[in-house]
């Protein structure tokens, strides 16, 4: 599973001593980690269960919810390793994510006819209690406070 | 699926919920005793996700099989890997995250009433 404790001592090479080695996975980081992992795994269990069962039926929604499933994957995985470079890697899927969600929840609207099935990000998260939406906005304010350099708050 | 199951994982939950977020407010690491309740979760969880595949196996509706276990087992692995997750940091987010893996419970629970109910992915 994604939550693996293991996986944080992969850190970068010290490249900045003063970080703390698990930044971005300690207080707040740390449910925001638990919380991306339950979106990465049901994500990524949505997407192949759509894809394998009844490709045909949506490809471009079923497409665009294995995309989610990705970003959400490498978000978690990047909160989990900590360090400069996961560091950006985290900001730009959380753009990304911000844009997608955004970008379909606007066209499930507009377009129905392109999501005869929901994705994960139509209507912008809705049928996940619009946690899709409020999460790319917690996760670049986190990535806001531990930027490098900057000051933790916590 | 028993009524009584979903009825018992919801109202278990919601307790625990209610006392991890009294817990998360007064800054408070939960203890055995909230530990031992999300446990009893836990057990009626399994129960579930063997009288769940039994019940699969015997029921003449139209349910997606595949994804109707899928919720069972990953309802089953929300709170251990929670609490794990969680016992690494015995601070107020140590406590959210537990809030949190309960929550996810409560949300799998509903889905998996509506896949028993047949209305599909």
């Amino acid at each position: 599973m994604v939550s693996v404790p293991e996986q944080t001592r992969a850190t970068e090479p010290a490249g900045d001593p003063a970080a703390p080695r698990h930044e971005l996975s300690s207080g707040p980081g740390r449910v925001l980690v638990f919380v991306y992992g339950v979106f990465a795994v049901a994500a990524t269990g949505r997407s192949l269960v759509q894809l394998g069962t009844d490709a045909g039926r949506a490809p471009f929604a079923y497409s665009l919810s294995l995309v989610a499933a990705i970003i959400y994957l490498v978000a978690t995985t990047c909160l989990l390793l900590g360090g400069r470079r996961a560091w950006r890697v985290a900001v730009v899927s959380c753009v990304v994510e911000l844009v997608g969600v955004l970008t379909i929840g606007v066209l499930s609207y507009v377009d129905t006819a392109l999501f005869p099935d929901k994705t994960v990000w139509s209507h912008f998260g809705q049928g996940y209690g619009f946690l899709p939406l409020v999460l790319p906005f917690l996760g670049l304010a986190w990535l806001r406070s531990t930027r490098p350099g900057a000051q933790r708050a916590a | 699926m028993n009524q009584w199951v979903t009825g018992a994982v919801i109202v278990l939950s919601l307790v625990a919920g209610g006392s991890l977020a009294v817990l998360m407010i007064r800054d408070v690491a939960a203890q055995d005793r909230t530990f031992g309740f999300l446990a009893v979760i836990e057990l009626v969880l399994v129960a579930q996700l063997v009288g769940g595949c039994i019940a699969l196996g015997r029921t003449d509706r139209d349910v997606e099989g595949v994804l109707f276990v899928s919720y069972l087992v990953g309802i089953v692995l929300a709170l251990p890997i929670g609490v794990f997750w969680s016992l690494a940091e015995r601070t107020r987010a140590g406590t959210a995250v537990l809030l949190v893996a309960v929550l996810t419970v409560v949300a799998l629970q509903l889905r998996l009433e509506t896949i028993w109910g047949g209305v599909g992915a």
